[in-house]
């Protein structure tokens, strides 16, 4: 393998590095002529616009860790120093709070999508299972950056979710206490929070890089969910969908400017901006938005134990969803019986995020078992028996040529690429 | 355009539509270079000082208890300030030394504010590599011309605060300040 990489590039600077350390072959390869299915609706842009979210959490969060001090002391104060102080420290903690939002916005689109256009199947079950890794670090990163501002809801959420795992036999006040570094939330957790907090980011874009690099092995599935047969039925990356990114970006910008400019405080509770006080619970512990489905399935349980281990199955489910899943045909387009259920799976979650924002009381309670039983009805039951009662629609020869031609089935397409007989370029 | 012409170019660099498209890429590259310059801008500002950092930058000192011939320290912006008593020997020294001696040519007059020639304020930092020079207590070393001396590489200042021996290559900084009162000096 030893030996200089020759060089396509005329340039004579990119040319000479290039020789020596192919990075511009490779970006070129990997981005500029990769071959894409040229199928793709915006649905293909969320993966894109994570990235895109996770450099703008980097940037701001390293920005506003030279402001922070993780000192229980001093935290809640450093962090309205930030806002009035600081120049454009307002900003950076707006953009960066509002961003984790986002990011959970983009990443359950992008999980949609693939459980829509069956993404997780084979060769991609890896690529899905690299990407719920991704999902539980983040979910972790967002976790600890709550508590750094050491408000009400930081701190007593804090309190709760480390409590989660004292549900463990025998070990696990032990281990409360060990993730605590004392007999409670304290300094030393705020501290190996922010710690943490700060690392995991730099591990979520090692195992994006994975991420990726599976992507580009197996290349990208379609709205077909068909594989690609030929040529004919991929575009270079460049520029058909940078520029087609860039316009779901310029979209997804606005959104984001629009949380932070006009609406900074929505998806934030009131009480953190109460200083942490451990002899004092606010009336209604709530966490972020987007773990209150998970939350809910954990309070749907009237045990201990078994609320803790049903949260995580929740997402345990998704692991081995590529082997629950037993129909070979990928995009819900061609399975009448599975797309009105992945419907419902959305439905049933959008309600447990519901139950989860409200008091464990009354009609609560019920809706929250039913979502419950539906999830994992529809991962641990319905999914097996679908792959082997339903009659898959027709699937298209190729993605150039779709069976469906009204109703959308790889988009219009130019008038003659249709008719042509497929010739090799 | 075939779905076939999709390999390098899909759209003739030079056809008719050249200028067009050339303009349409400037525009978008330019869009996106002052898009991502408004972003980053908030970060860089941030490393800026704050404004309760900024609000720091004036402060009062009371020279009544300073007696003649020596010094106080006091911190402004984080930095030391002497504050320094002179004696009217040490006022006569720094005012009788021909210009043509000094390193860093500056009259005494220029140094202190008309009236209140007794006192000094100079910024405590020695202008070598940032050492604070030893002179403001009884017991410190004053050097050779009774000012300052500086432990780190030896430089010498009068007691004008005006550099007399190297390395360090100019006078001790005067910092903006005025007599409120003649016994109250207002600092930045």
């Amino acid at each position: 393998m030893a030996g200089l990489h020759k060089s396509e590039f005329k340039n004579p600077v990119i040319n000479w590095v290039d020789t020596r350390l192919p990075l511009f072959t490779m970006m070129s390869k990997e981005y500029g002529v990769f071959p894409t299915p040229k199928n793709f609706n915006y649905f293909w842009n969320f993966g894109a616009l994570a990235m895109v979210n996770l450099a703008i959490m980097i940037a701001t969060g390293v920005f506003l860790a030279m402001n922070y001090t993780p000192n229980t002391l001093m935290a809640f104060d450093s962090v309205e120093r930030i806002m009035r102080d600081v120049n454009y420290g307002w900003l950076l903690r707006y953009v960066h709070a509002n961003g984790a939002s986002m990011f959970f916005i983009v990443v359950y689109i992008h999980m949609f999508r693939g459980l829509y256009y069956g993404s997780y199947k084979f060769p991609r079950e890896l690529l899905w299972m690299i990407g719920v890794v991704i999902l539980l670090i983040m979910m972790a990163t967002a976790f600890m950056g709550y508590v750094l501002p050491w408000g009400q809801m930081s701190y007593w959420g804090a309190t709760v979710i480390t409590n989660l795992f004292s549900a463990i036999p025998l070990v696990g006040n032990s281990i409360v206490t060990w993730l605590w570094g004392g007999f409670s939330v304290d300094n030393a957790t705020l501290n190996r929070f922010f710690s943490l907090h700060y690392l995991m980011p730099f591990v979520l874009t090692g195992v994006i890089f994975l991420h990726i690099v599976a992507l580009h092995i197996t290349g990208s599935n379609n709205p077909l969910g068909i594989d690609v047969k030929s040529e004919q039925d991929t575009l270079p990356f460049h520029p058909y969908y940078t520029i087609k990114d860039s316009v779901g970006m310029c979209v997804y910008l606005m959104v984001f400017a629009c949380l932070v400019f006009f609406a900074p405080n929505l998806l934030g509770h009131a009480d953190n901006y109460i200083p942490a006080n451990p002899l004092s619970t606010p009336a209604e512990i709530v966490p972020e938005w987007y773990f209150l489905p998970f939350y809910a399935i954990l309070r749907s349980v009237p045990n201990k134990l078994g609320g803790v281990l049903l949260m995580f199955g929740a997402i345990a489910v998704l692991f081995v969803l590529p082997w629950l899943d037993t129909s070979p045909v990928r995009s819900a387009k061609f399975r009448p019986l599975y797309r009105p259920f992945i419907a419902v799976l959305v439905v049933a979650v959008v309600v447990l995020g519901q139950v989860g924002a409200h008091p464990p009381e009354g009609i609560w309670v019920v809706l929250g078992r039913v979502a419950t039983v539906y999830y994992f009805f529809h991962f641990l039951v319905l999914l097996p028996l679908l792959g082997k009662l339903e009659r898959p629609l027709p699937l298209p020869e190729s993605i150039s040529r779709p069976v469906i031609t009204r109703g959308g089935g790889g988009g219009p397409l130019p008038s003659g690429a249709a008719a042509k007989p497929m010739e090799k370029s | 355009m075939s779905a076939t012409a999709h390999t390098q170019t899909a759209i003739p660099p030079h056809g008719p539509d050249a200028s067009k498209r050339d303009f349409l890429k400037l525009v978008t590259g330019a869009g996106a270079v002052i898009g991502v310059g408004a972003l980053a801008w908030p970060l860089i500002d941030s490393m800026n000082p704050s404004k309760d950092v900024l609000a720091l930058s004036s402060v009062d000192v009371d020279v009544t208890p300073i007696p003649e011939g020596q010094a106080i320290t006091v911190v402004w912006r984080g930095k030391p300030i002497f504050v320094r008593h002179r004696t009217a020997a040490e006022i006569k020294a720094a005012v009788d030394v021909p210009e043509n001696q000094l390193i860093d040519p500056a009259t005494d007059a220029s140094r202190v504010k008309a009236g209140h020639s007794q006192w000094l304020v100079v910024i405590g930092i020695c202008t070598h590599l940032g050492c604070v020079p030893l002179g403001n207590k009884p017991t410190d070393p004053r050097g050779d011309w009774g000012g300052w001396f500086c432990p780190c590489h030896g430089s010498q200042y009068d007691t004008s605060g005006r550099v007399r021996h190297g390395p360090a290559p100019a006078n001790l900084a005067v910092p903006p300040y005025n007599f409120a009162s003649d016994t109250k000096v207002t600092i930045g």
